[in-house]
C-alpha cells in the first residue's frame, strides 16, 4: 500500500488533515457544515467542473507551512488545493461573505423568481444560497434577461431564463454521452445553453442534466407541474436495469410513483454506487418506470432535517438527518446569533416538537399533546 | 529623436518583402541565436534585456521563459498573441503590417530559445489582410532556408502556422487564446495549470505579445545588456504607443521610455498637441482596460513630479492616483468629451466581450452598463454612482481572468476622479442631454504645451 501524503490545512479554526492534492471546498466538506462553501457550479463527479459561479471564494490566509503569505485574492475554493499549513477562512472572513453576497445578487439580478411555478422549487441550490447569503431586495431595477423555452428532446425542457451557466450540464453531455449535441452559444450575458439548431437530445444518459442542473432551467416534462417537491416522499429504490445500476430515488404521492431521480447526497450530487462509481441512472429508469411495481422499495430517503422537504417525510425514527451544527465550533464558542427567537413568537414552532418524528402531517394536536 | 529599434526601417520601400529586408540587415539575429549561441544563452540575454510583456501585463519576458516545463519527450510551443482588440490598441498591426519579416525574425529566435517546432501566430479575424501578408513572409523565409527543417544547418526545425480568431476580445486573454487556437470556445482557463506547464494540447507553452517576440530581434544583435541601457529603471529598450483621441496627430510611435507624458502629447515629434486650441481634459494612457486619469494627475504624479511615458511613472500613485502602462493605447480626451458617456462606451464594450463564465463579469458588467445608460440619458439617480462602486468593487478580484477586472477599472477610476460630472449628469438632466460638463477643477492647474 502506498503512503498517501496527508496535509493539515485550518478552515474556519477547524484543523483536520486530508490527502494531499485535495480541494479546499473537500477539505472544508470534510468537516461539514456551515464550514463548506456553497458551491453552484463545481460537481465532484464532473471532471473540469468549478470556477465559474465563483460563490465557493474564500480567503487564504496563510499560503502553507513552507510559504506563509496569504494569497492576495479570494480564490475559487473548489479549484483551488491545499497546502501543507495552509489556513482558510470561509464563514469568519468579512471579504468572504462580502463578496459571496456580491456574487449572490449577481446571479439573482437576471433570475425570474418565478419559484412559485417552478418545479424546482425546494429542491433548488439557488433558492438555498439566496437564503443564506442573499438580501430580502433587489437593486437592479431593469428589465431582466429572457430567453425562449425549449424542448430538449421528448422529455426535457431547457428554461433558459432561470440557468445560472454553470457548465454542468454541458460536462454531463461530453461525459456520458457519445455525440455531445448541446453547449454554450454565444457570450457575456447572452450567452445561453443550447443544441445546435434546436436537434433533441436522445441519448441513455442524457437525462442525468436534470439533476445536475443547481436551478429549474432543466426540467423533466414527465414531471412538469404535476407536483411540488416538498409533497412528495422520497423513497429509496432499485431495479434490475441492464443499462444502469438502476440504483433511484422514487418521488412518491401516496402509492403513486412522480417522478424518479438518482440519489443525492448531502451536497446535492448524485451518490456513488457500492461499487464506487457514480450512480448515473439511465433515461428509462428516470422517465418510464412509474409504477411502484416497477421497482423494489428499500426504504424512506434520508433527508437533511433542514430541508424542506423534511416536512413531507414522515420518517419517524429513520430517515433524517441530524445536520451537524458547526457555527458555533468555528465561533470560538459563540452561538449564531439570532434576530429574532422563533420560538417565542411562534404558536407551533416548540424545539422539543421534532416535526420529522411527527406520524403524519404536523397537525395542532401535536403541538397541544406536547404543551401538556 | 528617440531611439528606434523596432520601426526604423518601417518605411524603407519594399520593406515588407524578403529580399529588401535581408538587405537592410534582416535575419542576422537568426544567424546569430543558430549559429553562435545556444538556447539558454537567447534566454539569458533576453532577462538581462529587461524587456517586459508588451501586451499589457507587463510580466518580464525572460522571466516567463525560464518558467517553461521541460518534460521529456513533450512537444513544447510558443504562441504569438497578435489579437490585439484592446480599444485604443492598434500597434501591433502596424508592425505586422509594415514589417512582417521583423515578427516572423523574432519567432525563430525565440522559438530556438524555447524548443518550439511548431509555432503559432493567434491574430484577430478582422486582421483578415495581415493574414495575407503575414503568410506570404513566412513563405519567403522557407524559401531562404529561415523555417523548415534544419534552419542554416543548425539541426533545429521550425515552422510557424497563423490562425485567425473569430472576433472575440477575450481570446486575447491567454488561456483563452489557447482554448481558440485548439478548436473550442474561447473561454478563459482557470489557473492553474499555468501554460508554462499545460498550456496548448497540455503541452508546455509560452504565449508572447507580437512586440515583446519583434524586441528579441534588437536584444539579439546589440546585446541584453546594451539594450538594457536604454530606458530608465525597470522600463528597458523602447515601447509602440498607438496614440489616439483628441491629438493633432494620432498614429503609432516608438518611444524611448525616457519622455515625459507631456512632451508625448505636446511636442510635434509625437502626439503634436491638441487640436483647435483645446484643453486636456483626461487621458487613458495604456488602453482602454487601465483607469483613467485627469489632466493634472496625468502630467504630474501626486508628488508633483512630472510623470514619465514609463511602467513605473504611469502607475506612481496606485490606483488611487496613477494609471498604468498597459498595451500602450494612448487615448487623449479633450475638454469637450464626456466622461460619462466615455465611460459607458467602455462599459458596453465589456459587456458585449465577456465570455460570460464567471457570475460577477457575465451579469455585472451589463449592470453597469445599464445604470451608466441611465445616467447618461438623465434618468440617473445620485445612488446610482454609489452603486455603480459597489458592483465594480464586487467584480473585481473575484473573476477568473482579468476582464473583470478591466470592466472595473474604468467604471472606478471614472467615479474617482470625475465624480463631480456623474452628480452633474443626475443633477441636471436636461442639461446634460445639451451640452457638455467640459473642464472641472480637476484639470488645474493646465499646463503651458511645451515645444
Ligand atoms: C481580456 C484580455 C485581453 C487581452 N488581449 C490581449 C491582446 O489582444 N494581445 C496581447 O498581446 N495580449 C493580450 N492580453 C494579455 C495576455 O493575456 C498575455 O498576458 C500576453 O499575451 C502575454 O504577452 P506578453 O508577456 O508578451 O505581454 C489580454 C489579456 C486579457 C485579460
Ligand atoms: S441549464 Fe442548468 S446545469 Fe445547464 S448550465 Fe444552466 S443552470 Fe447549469
Ligand atoms: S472574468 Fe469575464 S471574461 Fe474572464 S472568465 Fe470570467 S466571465 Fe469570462
Ligand atoms: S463552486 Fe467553485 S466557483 Fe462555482
Amino acid at each position: 500500500m502506498s503512503e498517501q501524503q496527508l496535509f493539515k490545512v485550518t478552515i474556519d479554526n477547524i484543523t483536520i488533515e486530508v490527502p494531499a492534492g485535495t480541494t479546499i471546498l473537500n477539505a472544508a466538506r470534510k468537516i461539514g457544515g456551515d464550514v463548506a462553501p456553497p458551491a453552484m457550479c463545481y460537481y465532484s463527479k464532473l471532471e473540469g467542473s468549478g470556477g465559474k459561479c465563483r460563490t465557493c471564494l474564500v480567503e487564504v490566509s496563510k499560503g502553507s507551512e513552507k510559504d506563509p503569505r496569504p494569497m492576495p485574492k479570494l480564490v475559487a475554493s473548489c479549484r483551488t488545493t491545499i497546502m501543507d499549513g495552509m489556513e482558510v477562512k470561509n464563514i469568519t472572513s468579512e471579504k468572504v461573505l462580502d463578496a459571496r453576497a456580491g456574487v449572490v445578487e449577481f446571479l439573482l439580478i437576471n433570475h425570474p423568481l418565478d419559484c412559485p411555478i417552478c418545479d424546482q422549487a425546494g429542491e433548488c441550490h439557488l433558492q438555498d444560497l439566496s437564503y443564506e447569503h442573499g438580501s430580502e431586495s433587489t437593486r437592479y431595477e431593469f428589465q431582466r434577461r429572457t430567453f425562449k423555452k425549449h424542448d430538449l428532446g421528448p422529455h426535457i425542457q431547457l428554461h433558459m431564463t432561470r440557468c445560472i451557466l454553470c457548465y454542468r450540464c454541458v460536462f454531463t453531455a461530453d461525459q456520458l454521452t457519445q455525440k455531445r449535441e448541446h453547449g454554450v452559444l454565444d457570450r457575456g450575458d447572452h450567452a445561453e445553453i443550447a443544441t445546435f439548431i434546436e436537434k433533441s437530445l436522445d441519448n441513455d444518459f442524457i437525462g442525468n442534466v436534470i439533476d445536475v442542473c443547481p436551478v429549474g432551467a432543466l426540467t423533466d416534462k414527465t414531471f412538469r407541474f404535476k407536483n411540488r417537491v416538498w409533497f412528495l416522499k422520497p423513497m429509496d429504490a432499485h431495479r434490475d436495469c441492464p443499462t444502469c445500476s438502476g440504483r433511484v430515488t422514487l418521488w412518491n404521492r401516496g402509492d403513486e410513483v412522480y417522478r424518479v431521480t438518482a440519489r443525492k447526497d448531502e451536497w446535492g450530487e448524485i451518490e456513488d454506487t457500492p461499487e464506487g462509481k457514480p450512480g448515473w441512472i439511465c433515461n428509462t429508469c428516470r422517465f418510464e418506470k412509474k409504477k411502484t411495481s416497477d421497482w423494489i422499495i428499500e426504504g424512506p430517503r434520508n433527508i437533511n432535517r433542514h430541508s424542506v422537504i423534511a416536512q413531507g417525510h414522515y420518517a419517524g425514527k429513520i430517515g433524517t438527518n441530524k445536520p451537524t451544527e458547526t457555527f458555533a465550533a468555528v465561533n470560538d464558542g459563540r452561538k449564531p446569533h439570532l434576530l429574532m427567537d422563533i420560538h417565542s413568537v411562534s404558536q407551533v414552532n416548540k424545539p422539543e416538537v421534532k416535526l420529522s418524528l411527527i406520524d403524519g402531517p404536523a397537525h395542532s394536536d401535536a403541538f397541544k399533546k406536547n404543551n401538556d | 529623436m528617440s531611439k528606434k529599434l523596432l520601426l526604423e526601417k518601417a518605411h524603407v520601400a519594399g520593406i515588407r518583402y524578403f529580399d529588401v529586408y535581408r538587405k537592410e540587415g534582416g535575419y542576422r539575429s537568426v544567424e546569430k541565436a543558430l549559429k553562435e549561441m545556444n538556447p539558454e544563452a537567447i534566454v539569458e540575454e533576453v532577462k538581462k534585456s529587461g524587456l517586459r510583456g508588451r501586451g499589457g501585463a507587463g510580466f518580464p519576458a525572460g522571466m516567463k521563459w525560464s518558467f517553461i516545463a521541460k518534460p521529456e519527450g513533450v512537444p513544447r510551443h510558443l504562441v504569438c498573441n497578435a489579437d490585439e482588440s484592446e480599444p485604443g490598441t492598434f500597434k501591433d498591426r502596424y508592425l505586422m503590417e509594415f514589417i512582417p519579416h521583423l515578427l516572423i525574425e523574432g519567432l525563430i529566435v525565440s522559438s530556438f530559445a524555447l524548443g518550439s517546432n511548431d509555432t503559432y501566430i493567434y491574430i484577430r479575424g478582422e486582421y483578415a489582410w495581415i493574414v495575407d501578408i503575414l503568410e506570404e513572409a513566412i513563405a519567403e523565409a522557407h524559401k531562404n532556408g529561415f523555417l523548415g527543417k534544419n534552419i542554416l544547418g543548425s539541426g533545429f526545425d521550425c515552422n510557424i502556422h497563423v490562425q485567425r480568431g473569430a472576433g472575440a476580445y477575450i481570446c486575447g486573454e491567454e488561456t483563452a487564446l489557447i482554448e481558440s487556437l485548439e478548436g473550442k470556445r474561447g473561454n478563459p482557463r482557470i489557473k492553474p495549470p499555468f501554460p508554462a506547464v499545460k498550456g496548448v494540447w497540455d503541452r508546455p507553452t509560452v504565449v508572447n505579445n507580437v512586440e515583446t517576440l519583434a524586441a528579441v530581434v534588437p536584444i539579439i544583435n546589440m546585446g541584453g545588456d546594451e539594450y538594457a541601457k536604454i530606458g530608465v529603471g525597470r522600463s528597458t529598450g523602447t515601447k509602440l504607443i498607438s496614440a489616439c483621441g483628441n491629438i493633432n496627430k494620432p498614429g503609432v510611435y516608438e518611444i524611448d521610455m525616457t519622455i515625459s507624458v507631456e512632451e508625448f502629447i505636446y511636442s510635434d515629434e509625437y502626439c503634436g498637441g491638441i487640436p483647435n486650441g483645446k484643453r486636456l481634459k483626461a487621458c487613458i494612457p495604456g488602453g482602454s482596460s487601465v483607469p483613467i486619469l485627469p489632466a493634472n494627475l496625468l502630467l504630474k504624479t501626486a508628488k508633483g513630479e512630472t510623470r514619465y511615458m514609463n511602467y513605473e511613472s504611469l502607475s506612481d500613485g496606485g490606483f488611487a492616483t496613477g494609471s498604468m502602462m498597459g498595451s500602450g493605447g494612448f487615448i487623449v480626451l479633450d475638454e469637450d468629451q464626456c466622461v460619462v458617456r466615455h465611460t459607458l462606451t467602455l462599459a458596453r464594450f465589456y459587456r458585449h466581450e465577456s465570455c460570460g463564465q464567471c457570475s460577477p463579469c457575465r451579469e455585472g458588467t451589463g449592470w453597469m452598463e445599464k445604470i451608466l445608460k441611465n445616467i447618461e440619458t438623465g434618468k440617473g439617480k445620485m445612488s446610482d454612482i454609489d452603486l455603480l462602486w459597489d458592483i465594480q468593487r464586487k467584480i473585481e478580484g473575484n473573476t477568473i481572468c482579468p476582464l473583470g477586472d478591466a470592466a472595473a477599472w474604468p467604471v472606478a477610476a471614472a467615479i474617482r476622479h470625475f465624480r463631480d460630472e456623474f452628480e452633474w449628469h443626475v443633477n441636471n438632466p436636461d442639461e446634460a442631454q445639451k451640452r457638455n460638463y467640459g473642464l472641472a477643477h480637476y484639470a488645474d492647474p493646465i499646463h503651458v504645451p511645451v515645444a
